[in-house]
Formats: C-alpha cells, sequence, structure tokens
C-alpha cells in the first residue's frame, strides 16, 4: 500500500520530469558536448566542413574575446548603476504607498502598476518613441527647458536603457516590497512611534530591515535578468545601429554567433561560460547580503 | 551548470522578524513630553509630502501609456507636427484599418498566434505544473528531493543557453518553424511547478486527501475532483503568470519561427520597427496602433484577474 503509493506520487510528477528531461537536461547536456567541437572548413573551403574535436578550445577562445567580454562587461557595469537605482526607487514607493490609509493606497495601487500590464516590447518601443527626435515630446520638453538632449547618442544609449528598464521593473520591484511591508506586524511601527521614532526614522530603522529579505531577492532576481538582456537592446539596434552593436550584450554576441556566422559550437560554449558567471554572481551577491543580515 | 538550489527561496523565510539590535537605537530618540502637539503638526505636512510622492510616481508610470494612446488617434502630420500628450484630430479608425489590413492581414494572424501559443502553451503548462506540485507537495518518492532541485536549479539557467541547443534538437526532429517548437517549452515550466507546490501545500490539508482514499476514491479522482477543485485560486493565478510570460516572450519564438505567417505580435512589432518609411506606408503610426491594441489583451485579463496575480506575486516572493 504505502509503497504503490510512493509511485503514485511519482506518477504526478512523471510529466513535468519527462519534459524537464527532454527540454531541459538534454538541450544542457547537448550544448556541454557541442561546446567540446569546432566546425572547420576543409582544405581549400571547397570540400565541405568537418566537426573536430577541439576540447576546451572554444572556451580558451571565448575567455580571451573581446567582443564577449565587453559586452559582459558593459553589462555588469550598467547593473551596478540600474539595479541599485530601480530597488532604491520602488522601495521609496512601496514606503510611501504604506504609510498612507488604505483606501488611498487601494487607489494608487493599480495607477503605479499600469507600467507592469506593459508587454517589454511594448514597453520598449513606447519609449523610444517617446526619445525619439522626431515624434517624441521629450526632445520639444527640453528645448523649451534650455536642454538638447540626443538619447540615443553613443553616451546617452545605457541611460536612456536604464529608465526604460527602470519604468518597466518598478511597478513590480515595488509589489513584492509592499507585499513584504504589509506582513509586518503593524504593532511593531506603533511600539516605535509610541518610543517617539518619527515617520522616516522609523522606515529607516524598522521597515527597511523587515523588508531586507524581500530586497535581496528582488536584487538578485534583477541580476540575474539583467545579464540577460536583449529585447530592448535589439529593439534600439533599429534605430542606432551604430551605437547598439550586433555584439552590444552578451546574449546578443551569442545570438549573432549562432544565427548570423553560423558558428553554433562556439555559441554553445559562450552560453555555458555566461550560466556560470550568473551562477557566480548570485552566488556571490546571496553570499555577501546574506552574511551582513545575520 | 550551477546548481545553488536554495539561493531564491531561502532568504525570505521570516520577513516579520526584525533584528533585535535595531530596537535600542529607536529608543535613544525618545521625545520630551511637550512633543506631542508638535509631531501632528509635523506629521500633516508630511503626509502632504507622501502624496506629492505618490503623485509624481503615477505620472512617471502612466504618461508613456497615455502618449501611445494619444499617438495611435494621430494621422501621421498629427503624430510628427502636433503636441504629442494632448489629441488632435481622430484617426483612430483609419489607423485600425491600416493595421489590421496591411499586407494583407498579417497583424491579424499574429493576435491569433499569440492567443493560440499563450492559451494552449500556459493551459498545458498549468496542468502540468498543478499535477507535478501535488506529487511534490503531497507524496513521498525516491529522488523526490532531486527533481525540487532541478525546479530551483533551472532559474538560473539562462535562456539563451537552453534555446540555443533546444533549437538544434528541434531542428533535427523537424519541429522548427511550427507552432509546437513554441508550445513544448510552455509545457514544461519551472516556476510553475514551484508555485503550484506552494499553493498545494497550503490549500490541500493532507487530512482530505486520506479520507477520500478511505472512501475508496483513486488518486486521479481524488487529484481532479478535490485537490484540483481545492487550489482553484492557485491554478488560475499560476495560469495568468504563464500567460502573460509567453504572450511577452520574445527570443523563444525569434529563434524558433521563421515565417512571417506564424509569428507572435511582438516577433511582429520588432519587424515594424526595423521599417520606417515604405512604399508611402508610415510604420511608425502601424507599430503604435498595432502596440496599443497588442496591450488591451493583457491588460483586460490581469484588471479581470487581478486578484489571482497580486497574490502570485506575494506568494512567489514572500515564501
Amino acid at each position: 500500500m504505502v509503497r504503490s503509493l510512493r509511485w503514485k506520487g511519482a506518477a504526478f510528477t512523471a510529466p513535468f520530469l519527462m519534459g524537464f528531461v527532454f527540454l531541459f537536461l538534454i538541450p544542457i547536456g547537448y550544448a556541454l558536448y557541442q561546446s567540446l567541437f569546432l566546425e572547420q572548413q576543409s582544405g581549400l573551403g571547397l570540400g565541405g566542413t568537418s566537426t573536430e574535436f577541439v576540447g576546451l578550445k572554444n572556451y580558451g577562445h571565448g575567455l580571451t574575446d573581446s567582443t564577449f567580454l565587453g559586452a559582459v562587461w558593459r553589462v555588469f557595469l550598467f547593473a551596478c548603476v540600474q539595479i541599485p537605482v530601480m530597488l532604491t526607487f520602488s522601495l521609496v514607493m512601496a514606503l510611501l504607498l504604506d504609510s498612507v490609509t488604505a483606501r488611498a493606497a487601494a487607489r494608487f495601487r493599480p495607477v503605479l502598476l499600469v507600467p507592469y500590464m506593459i508587454p517589454g516590447i511594448v514597453a520598449a518601443i513606447v519609449w523610444i518613441n517617446l526619445y525619439s527626435p522626431l515624434v517624441g515630446p521629450l526632445t520639444p520638453l527640453g528645448k523649451t527647458l534650455g536642454f538638447s538632449w540626443d538619447f540615443f547618442a553613443p553616451a546617452m544609449v545605457w541611460p536612456s536603457i536604464g529608465n526604460l528598464l527602470t519604468w518597466h521593473g518598478i511597478g513590480y520591484t515595488m509589489l513584492i516590497l509592499y507585499a513584504a511591508l504589509q506582513a509586518v506586524p503593524r504593532e511593531l511601527f506603533d511600539a516605535a512611534r509610541v518610543d517617539g521614532a518619527s515617520e522616516v526614522r522609523l522606515a529607516l530603522s524598522v521597515k527597511i530591515p523587515a523588508v531586507r529579505p524581500a530586497l535581496v531577492l528582488t536584487g538578485m532576481l534583477s541580476i540575474i535578468g539583467m545579464l540577460q538582456i536583449f529585447n530592448e537592446p535589439m529593439l534600439l539596434r533599429h534605430v542606432t545601429p551604430q551605437t547598439v552593436t550586433a555584439g552590444f550584450t552578451p546574449i546578443m554576441v551569442i545570438y549573432n554567433e549562432a544565427f548570423n556566422a553560423g558558428n553554433y559550437d562556439y555559441a554553445a560554449a559562450l552560453s555555458v561560460i555566461l550560466a556560470a558567471i550568473l551562477g557566480t554572481a548570485s552566488y556571490l551577491f546571496y553570499r555577501f547580503t546574506s552574511r551582513e543580515a545575520a | 551548470m550551477p546548481t545553488t538550489p536554495t539561493t531564491p527561496t531561502t532568504p525570505t523565510t521570516d520577513p516579520a522578524s526584525t533584528p533585535p539590535d535595531k530596537r535600542p537605537a529607536i529608543r535613544r530618540t525618545a521625545p520630551g513630553p511637550a512633543a506631542s502637539g508638535f509631531s501632528s503638526r509635523r506629521r500633516r505636512r508630511s503626509d502632504r509630502f507622501v502624496l506629492a510622492g505618490l503623485v509624481l510616481f503615477s505620472a512617471y508610470s502612466v504618461f508613456p501609456v497615455w502618449w501611445l494612446i494619444v499617438a495611435s488617434t494621430k494621422d501621421q502630420a498629427g503624430l510628427y507636427q502636433t503636441n504629442g500628450l494632448w489629441f488632435s484630430g481622430m484617426h483612430l479608425g483609419a489607423n485600425l484599418r491600416q493595421v489590421s489590413t496591411y499586407n494583407h492581414g498579417i497583424f491579424l494572424h499574429w493576435v491569433a498566434n499569440s492567443f493560440l501559443y499563450a492559451g494552449v502553451g500556459s493551459l498545458g503548462g498549468t496542468v502540468v505544473a498543478m499535477a507535478a506540485g501535488y506529487g511534490l507537495a503531497r507524496f513521498e518518492f525516491p529522488g523526490k528531493s532531486v527533481v525540487f532541485a532541478f525546479v530551483v536549479g533551472s532559474f538560473l539557467v539562462p535562456t539563451a543557453m537552453l534555446t540555443l541547443p533546444l533549437y538544434l534538437l528541434f531542428s533535427k526532429i523537424g519541429l522548427v518553424d511550427t507552432p509546437w517548437a513554441v508550445l513544448l517549452p510552455c509545457f514544461v515550466n519551472p516556476f510553475s511547478v514551484y508555485l503550484a507546490k506552494v499553493y498545494t501545500e497550503s490549500a490541500v490539508p493532507w487530512e482530505v486527501v486520506e479520507a477520500a482514499r478511505l472512501d475508496g476514491a483513486g488518486e486521479l479522482r481524488i487529484f481532479v475532483s478535490i485537490v484540483l477543485r481545492m487550489v482553484s485560486t492557485g491554478g488560475a493565478t499560476v495560469f495568468l503568470l504563464a500567460f502573460v510570460g509567453t504572450w511577452n516572450s520574445f527570443f523563444l519564438p525569434l529563434t524558433m519561427l521563421r515565417g512571417e505567417q506564424k509569428w507572435t505580435l511582438t516577433l511582429g512589432l520588432f519587424d515594424w520597427t526595423g521599417r520606417r518609411m515604405e512604399s508611402g506606408v508610415d510604420f511608425t503610426t502601424l507599430v503604435l496602433t498595432g502596440a496599443l491594441l497588442s496591450v488591451i489583451p493583457l491588460a483586460f485579463m490581469m484588471i479581470a484577474m487581478r486578484r489571482y496575480w497580486r497574490s502570485g506575486v506575494a506568494m512567489g516572493a514572500l515564501k
């Protein structure tokens, strides 16, 4: 009886497990296997191609590839600025929402969540048009204020993407932080108030430490997402192909190697390297933040 | 593959606990007895400050969408020459006609495809995930911890690392450029399984399952007529989040789908942004009207089901 129950339990997970093997484990294994080979032109390039086992050569190439490393570094620097900015804004938003009456909060919350309802590609399309000197309202606004900004200039591309990502992610992040704030027992805040803490002091010394785990989680999700940034730069590339190059972000390099250059083996090696970077970054971030909390 | 299986879950186990060492810090600023009248005036001023902040954030959140709505009602001249934040003439009908008839109504194909992939993919994915979540939450079996480690570990695998080899595998078995290439990956969603497990743990008491079993109900019958009914809220959340994810997905369809007849809305709009002006058609108007249309089903669904996704976000974040 108990034994048969065990297998019935396993049977419920079987469809998922089969799919997981087929759609996750086999592809990952295949990528690892493929990254050890290299397709080479034979002889004079007339006799077609042959695939050769090259060991870790693709990895060596990837770790010295200035395009790939440049893309990783570019995105890393960007993440160091954008993620703290977005988390700060979301946190401020959640704290403001938490400090008004429940009725006011219910009125503001859906408005603040509007960006979350917009698909990422559409958000990028809208902001690219807002930035556009031809149709966007920001260029005339700049003129009246005495600025002449070009949002697609090389120095402005990352701030432009940063603002777009912040706009798109801020509502969702705020929602997670707000939910964490709401889960804190209210008596804790009242006790601090009775002890004479001002609202700002209360936010800094009680509320923010209370949502720290949620901040760590959203920070980690942002890092994972950021290292894989692809959609927004791909769309911006339509507007400024000379600034947003084909190898602007790590995933763009991989996509370009696989589908434009046809180097699937090398692209596989690069995606393994990226996965390793992703795992290491998440691990370090987690270790760093949780040690401080302890 | 890097496996640090516990990372996304453990830091959030106890959001309510405040480090005890913070408390003396608050006490230190204890006010004098006369402070209460002063603080209420200060409070009113800080309320106004809070309200102003919220209004400012609201304006930032809404104005791009407002601009999109206004822009889609303008003709080409209005779009380029008038103030972007206010209406000038009403050309929404003409724009809609242009979007739906351009290139023999290709846009409507994309809408239908997006509905097909997101609808069928999320439905299948939800059924698979609910079953797996139930199995993981309410049974003990050999290898269970390995399955759960797979689920959590897969959050760290970059999509490109999966999508590229998947593309090669699918092209070997002839699935590339068919709807299956997009649908199959939707059926296996580790995050849905994770949510389903959490929901089942909180919504289905073990005793109910035991009682049904003693009454002689089969395992499948228990799952379909008892468990699924009890976690219907969780199931709706899993479906909604998967639907939104598939509707918005870009990298997978971009690699898998070749012919424009099979594209999704996101792919089609991406292609249109690449061409500005072609044989007298201004693509800016097409793209903006199309973008607005692609938001509507999603916004409608999110508003209708807001109860579910709000709980989903909270659950995903706090558990």
